[in-house]
């Protein structure tokens, strides 16, 4: 080739790099929809991984569980506002001393091979969770269980020695089929059954078509679903493994459907092709980012050290910088917008000034050479340490060093691999200070995060707090199933661990899912968006693709 | 020539023992076991210590290393490369297999493409050194290989994938590819394969073209290309056929030793482009702590590199005359 027109070639694909996006394939004219959701349609989603199994209960990664909750559902499951709805189950009868649960279950529930839903496959799926041989890592919940027992085969009837808060919740976990999978569950093969390979058969609103391992996996509508829809005729997850080629793949259509990271979200999806093509959605996800101590270290464990440093960063500005504004001030361990949340704790302002005074009130007054705060001749200096592969955290634990610095504290940044991040530092607490992150759940028992008794070295309480008000809050919160009651609990322990501040709450990021606009029915919420998703539909004059 | 190759046969055997155990140990150094992967990963409250405790008893982690290595050594011997500590837990080998046909066939066609245009390109900046010819291609066989693989496939995709659209961006066929007609789907299948193929060639030229480079030049100093000079020869025999053959010496070498490279897939062009190839795989259990998959794959590995250096051996003697010879004469 002569070297002119390489060299032309070579600067067409540099600059292709600057260019503005002329827009991929077909470009739709979004119409407000009137009228009846219609079927039909492919939605094509971008999963980073390949499913483990197609049996969700015995696999823990995320890609085979959202895959799972189309093809098998729940007796429970929980709606836009996060309250606990039937799914299965057509009603519910809970005693109020919480030891007795009785569900009834609706009477057209079909297995996708046509066998009819009875409450036998309740009481297998419960068999099958606590089976020893099972390789399943959710029994826990079940464990509660006292008895149970189908009394026809539209009623089952459970009992439990003590009141359980998550009991409700637990049975919106995977049904699985007695007829087809009872004899692997007793003889402990349950991953080798067809049924996790290659012909999954659950409850849910989407039969499985097709899995090519590593490539795609294909779900189709299931027409005899006991409620409403699902309209979307067809459901196609690719495999890529990789960010960026998925926003790439959203930019061309290739995806329909992509989680946007916060620079995507603010900067790189505002020209108009985008906007015309895809409508962009934003809540806060189920996890916050925080500042944590290790309150062994005596510095540490002084309350007004770790009130100031909460004085001293400014958590607006960590939510500007590092998620450029996308993201929710963390005032305790709950999401703002859930019933749990208690907005009336104790809140930290960024005030250095207060701060100073606080940290001069716990003995740290003297200055060094340098500006550094001195007590008995140490200068308080410490190691903050943050895993790799996560940008954010290492610009938090940038901005909190800056801001500390401001203050007279020293701080240095320690950035390490993460299984020897967590096995050699934080499980053998050799830590000092820390930015991590917890994702919660949906039930507000946080037992294993904040009970002195889990500080053991394969536990959640890393920073070893113990406070014996807490322990009892989180042990009462565990043991009712009322709502009312159990709120009461969990605003006290908000108000403590506002007042406490053993970590330093920063921010709840928001999730940032953009979806091709040509989706109606889709309804943003605290609960995400996909718990309506069999309401979801494309209006024929917009379908892209004919399902097969 | 038939007892040095029994003989490497027999010693390949304690060579192979050697780096599957010394792999096996190092591989365990990791901090890290599979169980903590599986059970929701380290930080999930949700599995049980007793889940975990029976996981790793399942899988044997609960025995010492050297009894472990003895396990693993007894059932390779029988070709049994057991099932993956992945949840799927399937046979070794079907993922392997799996995944093995399309990084051989990628690799494959992508070093044919590399000697095609390097080969040529070496010997003419050969025979036309310091040329401009020469420095162009110099200059591009490195800027290709400083290229970032990861950097020009994302240029690449948004060029003809995002901006031209003449080209899928990833993945190896189109979602609908059972529904489209036979020649339709082969024609799928390359486009989707156009933009791998092309960063991880470019990315390869720079080592062959030079090393051609680099053997032609001493090949054309010799004395006998100018006695072929001196006798009337054309040009284009005297080095097409006399000077090449001597100078593709070296080049053979390299590509035996190339060979087990085959089955590894490019991580990162596996992993931009969406290719379920090797290289994924492979990167995937080693963060999974997939023990058998990753030592099964080893295995494979090491044995195919073992045999491409007793082939490149070989084929070099076979090659070459003066190895063959010297050999004879040393017997006499």
């Amino acid at each position: 080739m002569p070297a002119g027109r390489l060299a032309l070639l070579l600067i067409a694909v540099l600059l292709a790099g600057c260019g503005s996006e002329v827009g991929g394939a077909v470009d739709e004219t979004p119409r407000r929809a009137a009228g009846a959701p219609v079927f039909g349609d492919t939605l094509v989603e971008a999963s980073i991984g390949d499913i483990g199994g197609l049996i969700p209960n015995i696999t823990s990664d995320s890609a085979s569980h959202e895959i799972g909750s189309h093809v098998y559902s729940g007796l429970v499951t929980r709606d836009k506002d996060l309250n606990i709805v039937p799914e299965i189950a057509e009603s519910w009868e809970f005693s109020r001393d919480c030891l007795n649960l009785t569900f009834r279950l609706k009477p057209n529930v079909k297995w996708h091979d046509g066998t009819p839903f009875t409450a036998d496959d309740v009481v297998f799926t419960y068999r099958a969770m606590l089976h020893p041989k099972t390789p399943t890592a959710y029994r826990e919940d079940f464990k509660a269980v006292a008895t149970i027992e189908a009394v026809d085969p539209r009623t089952v009837k459970i009992t439990y020695e003590r009141p359980y808060a998550k009991a409700l919740q637990s049975w919106g976990t995977w049904m699985l089929p007695r007829h087809l999978l009872e004899r692997h569950v007793e003889e402990g093969r349950l991953r080798e059954a067809p049924q996790n390979r290659v012909a999954p058969v659950g409850t849910g609103p989407y039969r499985f078509k097709e899995w090519r391992t590593g490539e795609k996996v294909v779900l189709t509508a299931n027409r005899d679903f006991y409620d409403p829809g699902p309209y979307i005729s067809r459901i196609v997850y690719r495999v890529i493994p990789s960010q960026a080629t998925i926003f790439l793949e959203l930019k061309s259509k290739g995806v329909d459907t992509a989680t946007l990271t916060a620079l995507q979200f603010k900067r790189q999806t505002e020209y108009p092709a985008f906007r015309k093509a895809y409508q962009k959605f934003r809540y806060p996800s189920n996890g916050y980012t925080y500042l944590g101590f290790n309150l062994k270290d005596p510095r540490f464990a002084d309350k007004r050290v770790r009130q100031a440093f909460a004085h001293a960063v400014d958590k607006r500005q960590i939510i500007e910088g590092v998620r450029l504004g996308l993201a929710r001030e963390a005032t305790g361990p709950y999401k703002p917008g859930t019933w749990v949340h208690n907005p009336n704790v104790r809140t930290y302002a960024y005030d250095p000034e207060k701060a100073r005074q606080l940290l001069a009130e716990a003995g740290w007054k003297e200055r060094n050479a340098e500006g550094i705060l001195v007590k008995d001749g140490q200068p308080f200096s410490f190691t903050l340490m943050t895993n790799q592969g996560n940008d954010e955290r290492k610009k938090v634990a940038e901005i909190v060093q800056a801001s500390l610095r401001e203050i007279g504290v020293d701080v240095e940044i320690k950035v390490m691999e993460w299984a020897s991040f967590i096995k050699e530092w934080v499980k053998k607490r050799r830590f000092e200070a820390i930015v991590l992150g917890w994702g919660i759940g949906l039930d507000p028992d946080q037992y294993e995060i904040w009970h002195s008794s889990k500080t053991g070295p394969d536990q959640l309480n890393h920073i070893s707090y113990a406070n014996p008000e807490i322990d009892e809050l989180l042990e009462q919160g565990r043991r009712s199933c009322h709502q009312e009651e159990r709120k009461k609990h969990y605003d006290r322990i908000q108000e403590i661990l506002a007042e406490e501040q053993p970590i330093v709450f920063l921010y709840f990021p928001d999730a940032l899912p953009a979806v091709a606009r040509r989706v109606h029915g889709i309804v943003e919420s605290p609960n995400g968006l996909r718990h309506n998703f069999t309401e979801w539909y494309v209006p024929s004059d917009l379908q892209r693709y004919t399902s097969g | 020539m038939l007892w040095y190759a029994l003989r490497r046969l027999i010693l390949a055997v304690p060579l192979l023992l050697g780096i599957t155990f010394v792999s096996f140990v190092v591989i365990h150094l990791a901090p890290g076991d599979p169980v903590d992967y599986q059970a929701g990963g380290e930080l999930s409250g949700e599995a049980g210590a007793e889940a975990k405790q029976r996981l790793r008893k399942e899988f044997g982690l609960d025995q010492p290393l050297h009894v472990q290595y003895w396990r693993w050594l007894v059932r390779i011997v029988r070709l049994d490369f057991g099932r993956s500590f992945a949840p799927d837990g399937r046979p070794v080998l079907d993922k392997i297999g799996e995944r093995l046909p399309i990084t051989l066939a990628l690799n494959v066609v992508e070093l044919a493409i590399i000697l095609l245009i390097a080969i040529p390109v070496g010997v003419l900046s050969a025979t036309r050194q310091y040329s401009r010819f020469d420095k162009v291609t110099t200059v591009f066989v490195f800027v290709g290989f400083a290229t970032p693989d990861f950097w020009l496939a994302l240029l690449l995709m948004i060029l003809f994938g995002v901006q031209l659209g003449w080209l899928p961006i990833s993945g190896l066929r189109d979602i609908n590819w059972e529904y489209l007609p036979a020649w339709r789907q082969h024609w799928d299948f390359v486009s989707h394969l156009i933009m791998p193929i092309v960063v991880a060639t470019f990315g390869g030229l720079a080592g062959f073209s030079r090393y051609m480079r680099q053997s032609m030049l001493e090949v054309i100093r010799q004395d006998y290309v100018q006695s072929a000079r001196a006798k009337g020869l054309a040009e284009r025999v005297v080095i097409g056929k006399h000077a090449l053959r001597n100078a593709l010496l070296p080049i053979v070498t390299i590509l035996g030793l190339s060979l087990p490279g085959l089955i590894g897939g490019s991580v990162i062009v596996e992993w931009t482009f969406a290719i379920p190839g090797m290289g994924q795989l492979m990167v995937q259990s080693v963060f999974m702590r997939d023990y058998p998959v990753i030592m099964g794959n080893l295995v494979i590995v090491a044995t195919l590199t073992l045999v491409a250096n007793l082939v490149a051996d070989l084929s070099y003697g076979l090659v070459d005359p003066r190895i063959r010879l010297a050999g004879r004469r040393g017997r006499r």
